[in-house]
């Protein structure tokens, strides 16, 4: 299969330097935080590629970089074999940002309230100029709605007239409205309850086997990325510490980082069982730690951890960046 | 089983609006034992959060408990006037809520909320409450207790914030503590510390908690028993094991099918359709009928009360051996 997305050390540096007179008289320096820092991956068409991680890992910031809501500081982004941030800018972008659509984490502040669920799902439409006569676009909208599980009488109502699971279906809908190949979720099911969770994983799933969609999906719950991807990445404060496919990486996870994160969930499979206990917390991203970010809670760290920032490099067939995986200082069966 | 430590009795909490009486929750039954965890799931709106603060006595205003009793001890709480209510608060019951940062006041050091908390509990001088502040942060893991002891609340991280509310809910050991969605607002990592920590003080101080969340991972982990809500009542309640393993009410399968797991590779997830009813639309008869699989005529016209099925209790006619459902 090919490449649909493609990152090149993709990173975005954010100035979060004082004010300019705290800088001149309490002599503060300028500071940055490099919310990403140096990833690189590639989503094959029809699959779904999940970034997980704790807040502030930078994984949202990815998502952003891609749809170009973010401009790199460095790096690029292809997207179908066109570097997408020159093209932003050219009649090409246009017909690419159709061709991509997001949807956001909470369904409540991403719809507008003063708005129909018509106009909302028709906004898209309307702006790329798809649809032109009222009569076809609300016979659009309304067969949008049927694929999200919604009816077509829902379109006169207001987002305050639905819960969270339907609203979640109304973002889905627009974001459908293109017909996109490429949809970036960020954290898409992280406000619904579990049994409507199911349903709106259920329809995400539905349409990709139906269309052919390709996903980024952004989760830091790594049971629901375990159900919906074909490819985890994990980021670590900005970084990528291993890249495989789900089976590899959930059966034998490599980086320390990821064995941390599946012994931390709690699963309702494993109930009573003794966890290990996960020691320390994610550092301050404006001050990383050298070497390897996560060397202050890893127990296989030692001086080169400290010194030397580990690439993400080639693994019996996955990506991980650890020193330790590398000289073989953690066996597999550990 | 020795006394309960808590008991709630067919608890009613209403509602009065201008259209009408809402029911937030009806013929609400259970109890704790000392030591024991008993989580209390369910999905938004379901009232597991208003039977917390039934208990701890701060249902805000216009709700009210209209029927049903509440005995800490064997001793009823729930129609004690406020200031005796405040004496109990912090002294006998601690609570927990789910986000740290408004749980501390922002403008006093963390030391001093802790003393304060201490020295109205217990008659403790100034050094000695210190003492103890120092000792219980020291007891929920904050590394360098002396040193933090005097910082303010916004230089914690999340995970280090409600190991203080952890700590101040400790403060006066309360017999039992009530947690409400106490690591919903934090990461993974940081949740399975306090998970863990929850559950040594549990174990240690004999305390009874009511753990309540939406999420059935914390509840697999943690709690002893679990009782499941819906729409305002308890659908299931049971050991904890049997109720993720061998549930009986449907709204209990359906929620359990519908977490995504680590273990099953299931392609699809199982999914209740609809949605939980609104307050001023719960359906007469059992309140799941629109969305069950098994549903059948009784139960559109009769409510079921909890019946002992194989291994847990559920509010399912299906139970009945009369009933003349198919399970």
């Amino acid at each position: 299969m090919t490449a649909l997305v493609e990152a090149f050390d993709l990173a975005k540096v954010f100035d979060v330097s004082p004010p300019w007179l705290n800088r001149v008289l309490e002599h503060k320096p300028r500071q940055y935080v490099r919310a990403v820092d140096g990833v690189s991956f590639t989503i094959r068409k029809g699959t779904t590629l999940a970034l997980v991680g704790e807040s502030g890992c930078g994984k949202s910031t990815v998502a952003r970089l891609l749809v170009g809501l973010y401009e790199p500081t460095r790096g690029q982004v292809r997207f179908d074999g066109l570097e997408t941030q020159t093209a932003w800018h050219t009649a090409e972008g246009r017909a690419l940002r159709r061709r991509m659509q997001m949807i956001f984490q909470d369904p409540y502040a991403s719809l507008n309230p003063r708005w129909t669920v018509r106009d909302i799902v028709a906004e898209p439409l309307r702006e790329h100029a798809l649809v032109s006569d009222s009569a076809a676009l609300t016979e659009r909208v309304s067969e949008l709605l049927r694929q999200v599980g919604l009816a077509a009488a829902d379109m006169v109502k207001f987002p305050h007239q639905f819960s969270g699971g339907q609203r979640q279906r109304i973002s889905i809908a627009r974001a459908l409205a293109t017909q996109p190949e490429f949809l970036v979720c960020d954290e898409p099911t992280s406000a619904l309850d579990v049994s409507v969770q199911a349903q709106v994983l259920n329809i995400m799933k539905d349409l990709q086997r139906q269309r052919g969609l390709t996903y980024l999906f952004i989760s830091h719950n790594l049971a629901v990325v375990r159900h919906v991807s074909d490819d985890v990445g994990v980021m670590y404060l900005g970084r990528l510490v291993e890249l495989a496919d789900k089976s590899t990486l959930f059966a034998s996870p490599r980086h320390p980082y990821t064995r941390m994160l599946l012994d931390a969930i709690p699963d309702i499979g494993m109930t009573g069982r003794a966890r290990t206990p996960v020691q320390g917390e994610v550092p301050n991203p404006l001050s990383p730690p050298s070497g390897c970010a996560f060397h202050p809670r890893c127990p296989h760290a030692n001086e080169r951890c400290k010194v030397e920032r580990p690439a993400l490099l080639e693994f019996k067939g996955i990506r991980v960046a650890c020193h330790a995986v590398m000289e073989g200082r953690i066996d597999a069966a550990a | 089983m020795s006394q309960p430590l808590l008991e709630v009795k067919h608890l009613r909490v209403e509602f009065p609006t201008r259209r009408g009486t809402l029911v937030a929750l009806e013929d609400v039954n259970f109890d704790i034992a000392p030591g024991e965890i008993l989580g209390v799931v369910g999905e938004s709106g379901a009232g597991k959060s208003l039977t917390g603060s039934s208990i701890i006595g701060l249902l805000e205003p216009p709700g009210r408990i209209a029927a049903g009793e509440i005995r800490l001890e064997g001793e009823r709480i729930d129609n004690l006037p406020p200031d005796r209510m405040r004496a109990i608060r912090g002294r006998r019951i601690g609570a927990i809520f789910q986000d740290p940062l408004t749980s501390l006041n922002p403008l006093y050091t963390i030391g001093r909320q802790l003393v304060e908390t201490i020295q109205t509990h217990l008659p403790l001088n100034a050094s000695d409450a210190r003492a103890r502040a120092i000792a219980l942060l020291k007891e929920t893991g904050i590394p360098a207790a002396e040193a933090r002891f005097d910082q303010y609340p916004h230089q914690f991280s999340g995970g280090m914030r409600q190991r203080v509310v952890i700590a101040l809910a400790l403060a006066a050991e309360p017999k039992l503590i009530v947690a409400d969605e106490p690591t919903t607002a934090l990461d993974v990592s940081i949740q399975a510390q306090i998970i863990a920590l929850l559950k040594r003080t549990a174990r240690q101080h004999g305390a009874a908690v009511m753990l309540v969340t939406h999420d059935m991972g914390v509840i697999a982990e943690a709690s002893d028993r679990v009782a499941v809500m819906y729409a305002g009542r308890i659908a299931e309640i049971g050991p904890v094991q049997q109720v993720i393993h061998q549930p009986a009410h449907p709204y209990t399968v359906g929620l359990m099918g519908s977490i995504p797991s680590m273990e099953s590779s299931r392609e699809r997830l199982l999914q209740i359709d609809g949605a939980m009813p609104r307050l001023n639309a719960i359906p007469p008869g059992c309140a799941f009928n629109p969305r069950c699989p098994k549903v059948f005529e009784r139960c559109r016209h009769e409510r079921p009360d909890l019946l002992q099925g194989p291994a847990t209790r559920a509010a399912c006619w299906l139970l009945d051996p009369a009933g003349g459902g198919v399970r």
